[in-house]
């Protein structure tokens, strides 16, 4: 059966969409994803959607979904390379494409997710900080 | 004032399985590049197409698809007719709301495939069935 490949790298997983999905295809990324997540323990996802020509309310419900997922998994999901066209019918439909992050290509997604990753490390330190002035 | 378009070719296709939808819009992106539409027109066009043809296998059982390339003037565009045996639909005021819906689906398809044609027309008798006719132009 078809698969789209989930590449890990670091600390992050990349998925490229290089055909159109239909959909028993997009529901089959969504649970691979997440179960990709929780078994790597990846900080974020990144969606490269530069090939894709069509989004309709069906794939962009499974961006969401695959956002909301890791969330909860503690990843951050970023879609990248949206072609202009793709973004105009978005939103004349009116899919706003609500807690998915969004960056103009794939190095520019991937510096998001790293920036992403060092605040929850300074947040965590800060913590640990609190911690030791605590115990003095 | 409004002339009716002349057609200068007509296609059917059957949906009845999930698995038609792709190959559907790939049917009508080669019409749409056959005439020449732009990429922003074709993209609005096949995510509408898609919409629909979605609420037809969703709500309807599926059902025919006629994608006609049709002219208006000097004007030309794609005339597309989803037409479905299904249980129609009772309040059609309510289903054109934004985020109405009788399903699991967050209720855009077809207000938000209002917005992306040119021309949408939808007729629906409880119990035949319903009919969605839109057109989009190739300069619209």
């Amino acid at each position: 059966m078809e698969k789209i490949p989930i590449l890990r790298m670091g600390h992050f997983l990349l998925v490229t969409i290089q055909v159109d999905l239909y959909d028993q295809l997009a529901e089959n990324l969504e649970a691979d994803l997440v179960s990709m997540v929780s078994k790597t323990n990846a900080k974020g996802v990144l969606i490269d959607v530069s090939s894709v020509s069509i989004i309709d309310s069906f794939m962009g419900r499974i961006l969401g979904n695959i956002a909301t997922m890791s969330k909860i998994m503690d990843a951050d999901t970023v879609v990248v390379g949206m072609q202009p066209a793709v973004a105009i019918t978005l939103v004349e439909l009116g899919l706003p494409l609500k807690g998915v992050y969004t960056a103009l290509n794939v190095e520019r997604g991937m510096e998001l997710l790293r920036s992403k990753i060092l605040l929850e490390e300074e947040d965590q330190e800060e913590e640990n900080d609190d911690d030791t002035d605590s115990t003095e | 004032m409004t002339t009716t378009p002349i057609v200068l070719n007509r296609d059917t296709m059957t949906v009845t399985r999930e698995t038609d939808v792709v190959p559907f819009r790939s049917r009508v992106k080669e019409h749409a590049v056959k005439i020449g539409m732009s990429l922003l027109n074709q993209t609005k066009l096949i995510t509408g197409a898609s919409e629909l043809v979605r609420n037809m296998l969703k709500y309807g059982n599926g059902g025919i698809v006629k994608i006609e390339i049709v002219s208006k003037g000097r004007d030309s565009g794609i005339r597309l007719t989803f037409e479905d045996k299904g249980p129609g639909i009772p309040n059609i005021d309510k289903a054109m709301q934004d985020g109405f819906t009788t399903g699991r689906s967050m209720g855009l398809g077809l207000p938000g495939t209002k917005r992306l044609m040119n021309e949408f027309t939808i007729k629906s008798e409880v119990g035949v069935g319903t009919t969605v006719t839109v057109t989009k132009w190739k300069n619209g």
